[in-house]
């Protein structure tokens, strides 16, 4: 049949050209919705495997590459061990699992936090990313505490200090790795050789927490000089960029 | 009978072996043939059976593959006397086209194998475990002209607009989902599927980054999977050596191996309690100790294994590239300072994208070498060349 001319035809060519996107994108969400799903199946059962079938994963030793594969593919944690009775004398992976899984989620957020974390926002996390059964979820700041202790042999790089009334907060980066201040420097570079809490929250997007540290360690090296006499707030001055300054604007 | 094929001895490719048994007697039916005492193999698609000898030496025998066959019961024996045992083996109908066979036509639909010499395995589980994971349909599929044939009749057949697409679409959801659910039923299951599982696994995910970026909001897990993907084939076990010196020395090369790379990409210095992350994360479930850890990364450095572990003034421990050593650091600051005339600390940390403690760490180093002098001043202590070591008047 040959096709008919005009403003009709053009219409209708169109229509079908729309409904035929559509049903495309149709489909397309269609299969997304099922390849989550077929996640969430895959997730749970590698993490039921993962406890129930520990040791005999362990013992194949082409399985276990696989297995740990699969549980990168879809993001699971293969170390998930439950708190038993041994693990309360320190026997057992446990604790020694726990101890990986709380500086990954350090090293996982130190983009943000510059290597700083609440014991509770660091729990919160850890058990988020553990898996969904009930012992993942079963985790208590003491264990956190208990598990930490392992790390302790590696010196001062990872910290947990306490701040009163249960609250403890992690540090996970030593201040030869700490970069912060060098951020706080640039910052201030571009802000004429000053720079206040409040201008690096916007600046560079950090928690008070975190600018407040940086600022008060400059300080006590010498590295920073403090005006409280601005009637806003405490504003920081770098004599080392004093210079540079100077030279910019003359 | 008539089922049964003339084949070699030999296991195609994807073919597993499954179990062997001698002294085996084959009936056609209920009559004797004089296929006796011979050997029976079974694989995850055939039954095979030769004169003794031969499956061995890889010549003819006969076969009959897997999915022929219907039912397999245990014939109930009347008196038992003696460890033989014997099975039924109900078959269906014999396909067009197959190979050439012993026997052309047969009156009856079923055979029996009988073990005259007892049985060592589990006969029964392990067929009825290989006709419910139709390995053959696998076979097949990987088998290059089979594929085509089956491609080309799938094409004919979904050739037919939008819903032949989302038919398609449908059944291909519903076989992955079949297939994960046979494959995580039991533990033994998942390792003969293993490899089919970590492709679909793959294709999941890789499904849905390109749909929303990446599998999950959570930084964690997004970490996680990337860290637990850079795994290692065969971690350095303690078990596998007698003597702890042995052990830790292949550790730290192991070690070394596989961190370089990583400690290059932050500035050639981790802490260690990153360090100790990433190796177990990539270590998967053969954890290692802290203790462990650090033992074989103390060796590093008499191993030159272009790695080497560091204590700051601080307490804290790192492990760094063997050529940010001492002598190393002092001649790159004393050429910084050089070029620069004079540094301060957070100079020199924003000219090598280092933290201000580090920088300022180097600069006392050099000065205590002698290749720097200081000046202190209210803004601070600055740095500068030591030119009595470098001007001759």
């Amino acid at each position: 049949m040959r096709r008919r001319a005009g403003v009709g035809a053009i219409h209708k060519q169109k229509l079908e050209q729309e409904k035929y996107r559509d049903k495309g994108t149709e489909i397309q969400e269609n299969q997304f919705e099922q390849m989550t799903k077929q996640m969430e199946v895959f997730r749970t059962n590698l993490e039921d495997f993962a406890s129930k079938h520990k040791n005999e994963i362990r013992k194949n030793v082409q399985f276990r590459r696989q297995f740990q594969d699969m549980c990168a593919s879809i993001g699971v944690d293969p170390l998930a061990s439950g708190k038993g009775f041994w693990s309360v004398l320190g026997i057992g992976d446990f604790y020694y699992e726990l101890s990986v899984q709380i500086v990954e989620v350090c090293i996982a957020t130190s983009y943000k936090n510059g290597g700083l974390i609440t014991m509770d926002e660091l729990r919160k996390r850890l058990i988020q990313a553990r898996g969904r059964s009930k012992q993942h979820q079963d985790i208590s700041v003491d264990d956190l505490l208990c598990a930490s202790k392992k790390l302790r042999i590696f010196g001062n790089g990872f910290t947990v200090l306490p701040m009163g009334k249960g609250q403890y907060l992690v540090q996970s980066v030593p201040g030869e790795l700490n970069m912060d201040h060098t951020a706080i420097l640039q910052a201030a570079t571009d802000n004429e050789g000053h720079i206040s809490c409040l201008d690096i929250q916007s600046k560079l997007g950090w928690e008070l927490e975190r600018a407040q540290r940086g600022l008060n360690y400059m300080l006590r090296e010498g590295l920073a000089w403090i005006d409280t006499q601005n009637p806003k707030e405490q504003t920081f001055w770098f004599p080392s960029l004093f210079a540079a300054c100077v030279n910019s604007q003359s | 009978m008539d089922r049964f094929e003339y084949s070699d001895a030999r296991l195609v490719q994807g073919e597993e072996f499954l179990m062997r048994e001698n002294g085996v007697k084959l009936y056609d039916g209920d009559s004797k043939t004089t296929f006796e005492g011979g050997e029976l193999v079974v694989s995850s698609t055939r039954i095979l059976w030769g004169r003794p000898g031969d499956i061995p030496r890889g010549q003819m025998c006969i076969c009959l593959p897997l999915f022929y066959i219907v039912l397999v019961e245990e014939e109930q024996r009347t008196f038992s006397f003696s460890s033989s045992r014997k099975f039924v083996l109900h078959l269906s109908e014999p396909r067009q086209g197959k190979p050439q066979g012993p026997v052309t036509w047969s009156q009856h639909s079923f055979i029996k194998i009988s073990f005259k010499e007892g049985l060592h395995n589990d006969f029964l589980g392990l067929i009825q475990n290989a006709l419910m994971t139709r390995a053959w349909e696998r076979l097949s599929l990987t088998s290059p002209s089979s594929t085509a044939s089956i491609q080309n009749m799938a094409d004919r057949k979904w050739r037919s607009g939008i819903v032949g697409i989302e038919r398609k679409i449908e059944e291909k959801h519903k076989a992955t989902d079949e297939s994960i659910s046979l494959a995580f039923q039991d533990l033994s299951r998942l390792m003969n599927m293993a490899k089919d599982m970590v492709a679909i696994s793959r294709s999941i995910s890789t499904k849905i980054r390109e749909k929303q970026g990446d599998i999950t909001e959570d930084e964690t897990v997004r970490f996680k999977s990337y860290l637990l993907s850079l795994g290692i084939d065969d971690p350095v076990t303690r078990g596998a050596f007698s003597n702890q010196t042995e052990y830790f020395q292949s550790l730290a090369r192991q070690l070394a191996q596989m961190l370089e790379e990583p400690i290059k990409e932050v500035g050639g210095m981790m802490s260690m309690a990153d360090v100790y992350c990433r190796v177990n994360r990539a270590r998967g479930l053969e954890l290692l100790s802290p203790e462990d850890l650090m033992s074989a990364c103390r060796l590093m450095s008499t191993l030159q294994l272009g790695l080497c572990l560091r204590t700051f003034d601080s307490g804290a421990t790192v492990l760094q590239l063997s050529n940010h050593n001492d002598s190393m650091i002092v001649e790159n600051t004393a050429v910084a300072l050089e070029e620069n005339g004079s540094l301060s600390a957070t100079e020199l940390a924003k000219i090598l994208g280092i933290s201000v403690l580090l920088a300022k760490e180097r600069l006392l180093t050099t000065e205590k070498q002698g290749r720097a002098c200081r000046d202190e001043s209210l803004e601070g202590i600055r740095f500068y060349s030591n030119l009595f070591l470098t001007k001759e008047e």
